[in-house]
């Protein structure tokens, strides 16, 4: 996770004051306690639904509490497709969000216009908002988003904004898989 | 966005009392997202409503024109993405009944298993999110279980949770799993205890009854006059289901009814949709019993159908095949269809035109969804604000299918 | 579909109803553009036509054609499970002049079809009463799903944010040209572009379209 040196200026006021045990803490304590704004438009919605639901539960990460107004949340989903005619609103929606904040492109339509290579969508929000992670998938499947929330959550306590996307997770079974095939071959 | 104009005189006096203009934006928990409702209210009450779609228009009819006919399927299911094989299935009968195919009978049982099991999640994700919205959020996590569990059965066969790209002209994309039958019985139990113990803590509720009940009425004459189809339509008393009034696949072998409400409001529409919910058990069952075990899933047509992977490695025959099938697309032949299904919200109908090529030159989706939320000024002009929410709900609005 | 509509419709209108064909079981009638109104409400006066549901308004562009557009109508009957396919050509090579009567005052359903159409091919119904854009933004100019609008050709709302501003120095080039992914692309107007492309009437017979060339 972090490796800073000993101390770290936290921007503010005249007198800054530094501390590693506080911005750990504060880290610590954003992370663990997310008000998301789910921008929910399309196929990626029901997917959101289910990440929220009994079976995946995203409240065991915190970030249970869906704020329905930017003024009171800090990390902005967004889950589905953006149409030119949505990408003014979700600016605007962005733009009134409090620092610190972060953004999550939920499914491959946010991360880059998905398969939607046409006069109506916008080729992922990146060209309107920055943002902090891609998940990418349509939709993703809820463990894949929690991928996501995972790195935003390490975003969040190492205060490193770099964008990064959520790779697909190689299936451990593989080789015995290619095992079997191949004693297969051998016995016949 | 649009500027609201007030068209006031210069000099003339803003009297005390004059209408507010709400705007219950694109990005709203109870807009399903994408829907933008202008409204101009005199306290809670709604003179006029401005309904505005289009926010997730992403092009469908413009992107089919630009692959083959079976890169539409993708598409196809991203239109209703809660009953993604209601759609899928819809498109493949449109293009088949151009083709003159028809689809062996497992096939048709397979489709129907699929649609139901889709038309059970959509149902469950509308009642469910109605109730959320109007704050029992218990009731909606209750039947988003019951729906894992249709995503379940739905996973192990296609592949994928949600947007499946199951479908394909001629058949499906994999013949049945031997689980199938024995996962569809298990569920069913399962969603229907669910689905009764949501309905328990919602059905006797004071509160939930009177935020639905007498809210959002339409009349029959309306409702058919403005085109709407569906559970929405069958809540008025017009008791028309194209699986009953012109059975395709094999719905006339099977036993269900169809429910009808009686007063056209809110109530009757999610009522309607949880008694579909069992019909759609009982069809489930039903079709579990008679899928046959083995014989063809898919058409015996080179013209239409991808050959078997070993004969494309092994045979020059399907090699061609296989490549004249993806490159240059399944020719469908010359001319126009309007195939309807029932689809989650209604008539799910497709108006096809074919050139005769591998590529669609018109693929034209009658969204149900479309007309109803059409009608949804009708609806709430007169009523208070907070009327807006049960009866949007119930009105099952899906962004993908409405603005396609 | 219904045979009795069509016979209905030729009693009726006589020489304006221009082909009608029962082509794979769908009934469908092609009507002249001025008699457009006039047949829509035989379909829904008529005791024994009753065609109460409004089903789909939708149009279709042939630019080959000339007229143009082919507006295309259904409508269901209810109590006479029944259905038909009415339609209608309008509009010229350009795609202007596509005028025609609006049926909202025969189903009201019909109102947001009618503003669909005209977004999505122009098509101008006189006498609706709200005539303006429903799925494009206003500001979009043109009208997406005729055959001579790009499909990818995108008129931003919010510009794009610089590769500078998002903190990328990485060239984003597609590595096989603009229409990436999409090898058969179809252009309608190459040809040997099927039954509606320059040749004709080819029907099944396609060459095979080949690599799709940088356009």
């Amino acid at each position: 996770m972090a490796t800073q040196t000993s101390t770290k200026v936290i921007g503010g006021g005249d007198q800054g004051f530094a501390t590693t045990r506080l911005d750990a803490l504060l880290g610590w304590a954003r992370k663990y306690s997310l008000f998301n704004y789910p921008f929910v438009t399309a196929c990626c919605g029901m997917e959101f639904m289910a990440v929220s639901s009994p079976r995946y539960d995203f409240a065991r990460f915190g970030a249970e509490a869906p704020r329905f107004s930017p003024r009171q949340s800090d990390l902005l989903w967004v889950v589905g497709t953006i149409s030119q005619r949505q990408a003014p609103i979700l600016k605007r929606i962005y733009e009134q969000m409090m620092e610190p904040r972060w953004v999550m492109a939920f499914g491959t339509c946010a991360s880059c216009g998905g398969f939607y290579d046409n006069y109506t969508t916008v080729p992922g929000i990146d060209k309107i908002i920055p943002c902090d992670v891609y998940v990418p998938g349509c939709p993703p499947r809820p463990e894949a988003v929690f991928d996501g929330l995972l790195l935003i959550q390490d975003k969040i306590a190492s205060g490193v904004r770099k964008p990064s996307v959520v790779k697909p997770r190689m299936d451990p079974a593989t080789d015995l898989v290619q095992l079997n095939t191949k004693k297969k071959e051998k016995e016949s | 966005m649009e500027p609201i104009d007030l068209d006031l005189e210069e000099g003339e006096l803003e009297l005390p009392s004059e209408p507010m203009h709400l705007n219950m934006g694109p990005s709203h928990p109870a807009m399903h997202g994408t829907v933008r409702c202008v409204l101009e209210l005199s306290g809670e009450t709604i003179l006029k409503a401005d309904v505005q779609i289009g926010y997730l228009h992403r092009g469908f009819e413009k992107m089919c024109e630009r692959g083959t006919w079976t890169q539409v399927f993708p598409y196809a299911d991203r239109l209703n993405y809660v009953s993604p094989m209601l759609n899928n299935v819809g498109f493949a009968m449109a293009v088949e009944k151009m083709a003159g195919l028809e689809v062996p009978e497992r096939c048709q049982w397979y489709r129907m298993i699929l649609g139901e099991l889709a038309r059970i999640s959509d149902h469950l994700t509308c009642t469910g999110a109605m109730a959320m919205e109007l704050g029992a959020i218990t009731p909606f996590l209750w039947w988003v279980k019951a729906r894992e569990l249709v995503w379940d059965v739905l996973e192990e066969e296609t592949g994928a949770r949600l947007t499946h790209s199951f479908g394909r002209i001629g058949g499906m994309a994999k013949p049945p799993t031997s689980q199938l039958k024995e996962l569809v019985r298990n569920a069913v139990p399962t969603i229907l205890h669910l689905l009764e113990e949501g309905e328990k803590l919602l059905l006797k509720n004071r509160i939930f009854i009177d935020r639905l009940e007498n809210v959002g009425i339409i009349s029959g004459a309306d409702a058919k006059a403005l085109g709407w189809t569906g559970p929405c339509l069958r809540a008025t008393g017009v008791a028309y289901d194209v699986r009953k009034a012109h059975p395709y696949l094999k719905y006339d072998e099977v036993d269900f009814e169809v429910p009808v409400g009686g007063r056209g409001d809110t109530m009757d529409r999610f009522l309607v949709r949880l008694a579909e919910i069992r019909q759609s058990c009982r069809i489930l069952l039903q079709c579990a019993d008679r899928l046959p075990d083995d014989g063809p899933v898919n058409v015996d047509d080179p013209r239409f159908v991808l050959p078997d992977k070993m004969d494309v490695y092994t045979t020059i025959e399907a090699t061609i095949q296989h490549f004249k099938l993806v490159m240059e697309g399944a020719k469908v032949p010359a001319g126009e269809c309007y195939s309807y299904t029932e689809g989650g919200n209604g008539e799910l109908g497709f108006y096809l035109v074919s050139d005769g090529s591998g590529t669609p030159w018109r693929v034209r989706i009658r969204p149900p969804c479309f007309p109803i939320v059409a009608g949804l000024e009708q609806l709430i002009t007169g009523r208070m604000l907070s009327d807006i929410v049960p009866t949007f709900g119930s009105l099952n609005m899906i962004g993908g299918e409405c603005d396609h | 579909m219904s045979k009795l509509a069509l016979e209905k419709l030729q009693a009726k209108l006589g020489p304006k109803v221009l082909e009608t064909h029962s082509h794979l079981g769908d009934d469908t009638a092609l009507v002249s553009a001025d008699a457009w109104h006039e047949a829509a409400k035989l379909l829904r006066d008529d005791p024994a036509l009753d065609f109460d549901l409004f089903v789909d308004l939708c149009a279709v562009d042939y630019p080959k054609r000339e007229p143009r557009f082919e507006v295309v109508l259904h409508v269901y009957s209810t109590t006479k499970h029944h259905r038909i396919r009415l339609k209608t050509r309008v509009g010229d090579e350009e795609g202007e002049g596509a005028e025609l009567d609006t049926i909202t005052n025969v189903w009201v359903g019909s109102n947001w079809f009618e503003r669909e159409t005209f977004d999505m091919m122009g098509i101008i119904f006189k006498g609706h009463p709200d005539l303006r854009r429903i799925l494009m933004y206003p500001e979009f100019e043109g009208y997406p799903l005729r055959k001579d609008y790009p499909a990818q050709k995108t008129q931003p709302l919010v510009p794009y944010r610089t590769e500078e501003e998002a903190g990328l120095g990485l060239e984003k080039v597609a590595p096989f040209g603009g229409d990436e992914g999409m090898p058969f692309g179809r252009k309608w107007f190459e040809k040997g572009a099927g039954a509606f492309g320059e040749l004709g009437d080819v029907r099944g017979t396609q060459e095979a379209t080949g690599p799709r060339k940088d356009g």
